[in-house]
């Protein structure tokens, strides 16, 4: 009977997941007239059609290299967003747990913060020349800091009602975080997690464009040295589009099936 | 035969004492109230006994198997299904998933809540059914002894009367001990087997009643006349409805 239910649940849950999808179609058509509007209004140079960039899209993907270069992107995105969210996931909780950790931490973060990603990418590029290591770590330290206080976050604002009660009914520490405090921690982990995720692909794309490290921001750096307006947008796209397949396939299942009871708190407007 | 038995607790918050010299015991059964002024310190005793709090000064013995408590909150899990909530006990007891829907249907039962109410989250259930989730979770292991802190303070007369009958019922089935902390002394009679006072300072227990017939078995006459008895003719209840919120954290 509950498989069945909890079944039947997901794929209403699905459903209207994909329902939703008509309203991002409308947002998306949208910027579509008003980037057809500057078109008309500037000419082919400065702002190529949608059509025409869709199809340069359509043309690099059918290409065969820009499915290549895509992944090597998406590759290196993806690795420096692993690398940050482990990171920095272990390192908030347990600043989170210690009060002079995270004393110490604070200063630290604000450093970190303050450096303009672009500067580590000129010390990435002398320590490890142009290579897989320099995208990476550019990630890793400019995507960590916004991970670590989402878990720092997570850990100092958790309900610790709830954890005395489960001390009351017999958990040990070590349950007490695992079955409560994690829990409580991933609602506010969740949504630091999807913003370092897109600043992975933003990051990665610009490191491998001033390092010269291929990839899609190799690709941007050729069509801007040869001026093919409608490629450079295709690229953009193409990279926007790798980073909402990357959140809407793995991220967001994910946390929808963890944050169930949100949904089901949710008000109707927002539900629908 | 005492189950639990607090022994000259003392305990402190920031260096000021709220507790002093407390000394109780509950026998195999019986239902005990606690009852003192708002601030005096009664939920810290539970928390002490109950092992949340570890007390400063004096030794906590507990002969029971095991305890429960409900929380003044629901203290529900909001990501978690009512269901999820009430067998979480047991999942901590190392109850496998499969074994665990008989008892939780059974204790769900015995706190009033219909089958339905299981698969909802505690933000689509109303006050009381968050009371009735957590009263179910604390019966689905079948405890000896049962903490109550404060726990209808937060219902209506209505909700609380029905809560109370739920574990006056309750007890007598299931043969539990309880500790109830309330401030509520209509509460109190209704409820327990004896009442102890708490001092108005934290110093010590100021005195005990053991009130007449089982719990349950006294109806509204009886509660209202035995509560105009103590309060008008009891020393012992002169101070219980003394508030100085401000004294105490």
């Amino acid at each position: 009977m509950r498989p069945v239910s909890s079944a039947l649940d997901r794929l209403s849950r699905f459903g209207r997941f994909l329902w939703s999808g008509w309203a991002g179609l409308a947002g998306l058509a949208l910027i579509a007239a008003l980037w057809q509007a500057g078109h008309e209004a500037y000419g082919d140079f400065i702002l190529p059609a949608p059509l025409d960039t869709l199809i340069a899209g359509w043309r690099l993907l059918h290409d065969g290299s820009a499915v290549e270069l895509l992944a090597l992107t998406t590759r290196r995105a993806l690795a420096g967003f692993a690398l940050c969210a482990v990171i920095g996931t272990a390192a908030g909780v347990a600043a989170g747990y210690s009060p002079a950790t995270l004393r110490l931490s604070r200063p630290v973060l604000t450093v970190l913060m303050g450096v303009p990603p672009i500067a580590w990418i000129v010390l990435a590029m002398i320590w490890f020349g142009a290579s897989d290591r320099t995208v990476a770590m550019t990630i890793l330290v400019s995507t960590t800091p916004v991970v670590f206080i989402g878990a720092v976050e997570g850990v100092t604002t958790r309900d610790r009602g709830i954890e005395d009660m489960a001390r009351v009914f017999g958990a040990g520490p070590i349950r007490r975080f695992t079955h409560v405090a994690a829990r409580q921690i991933s609602t506010q982990l969740f949504p630091a997690l999807i913003l370092a995720l897109g600043s992975s692909f933003k990051v990665a794309i610009m490191a491998e464009l001033l390092a010269n490290a291929g990839g899609i921001g190799g690709a941007l750096a050729r069509a801007r040295a040869m001026l093919d307006i409608a490629e450079a947008m295709a690229w953009v796209g193409l990279a926007v589009a790798a980073l909402i397949v990357v959140e809407y396939v793995l991220i967001r299942p994910l946390r929808s099936e963890l944050e169930r009871w949100r949904d089901a708190a949710a008000p109707w407007g927002v539900k629908r | 035969m005492t189950v639990l038995e607090l022994q000259r607790i003392g305990h402190s918050f920031f260096g000021r004492k709220v507790l002093d010299a407390i000394s109780l015991s509950v026998g195999a059964g019986e239902i005990v109230a606690l009852v003192g002024p708002s601030g005096s310190g009664k939920s810290t005793i539970a928390h002490i006994a109950a092992g949340v709090v570890d007390a400063r000064e004096g030794r906590v013995v507990r002969r029971y198997h095991r305890h429960t408590m409900v929380f003044q909150d629901p203290r529900l899990m909001p990501w978690a299904t009512a269901r999820d909530n009430i067998g979480f006990p047991l999942r901590l007891a190392g109850v496998r998933r499969g074994g665990r829907d008989g008892a939780i249907r059974a204790a769900a039962l015995r706190a009033g809540l219909l089958p339905e109410d299981l698969d909802k989250y505690p933000s689509e259930l109303s006050g009381g059914m968050r009371q009735r989730t957590a009263i179910a979770r604390a019966l689905v292991t079948d405890p000896d002894f049962i903490y109550f802190d404060e726990p209808f303070t937060a219902l209506d007369v209505a909700l609380k009367r029905r809560m109370q009958d739920l574990v006056i019922k309750a007890a007598a089935s299931a043969h539990f001990a309880a500790l109830f902390i309330t401030h509520d002394l209509s509460e109190a009679i209704r409820i327990s087997h004896r009442i102890l006072v708490l001092d108005a300072n934290g110093r010590g227990i100021a005195g005990a009643r053991i009130l007449p017939g089982a719990p349950g078995s006294r109806d509204d006459a009886a509660v209202f006349a035995l509560r105009q008895r103590f309060l008008t003719e009891d020393p012992l209840f002169a101070r219980i409805h003394d508030i100085d919120e401000r004294l105490r954290p």
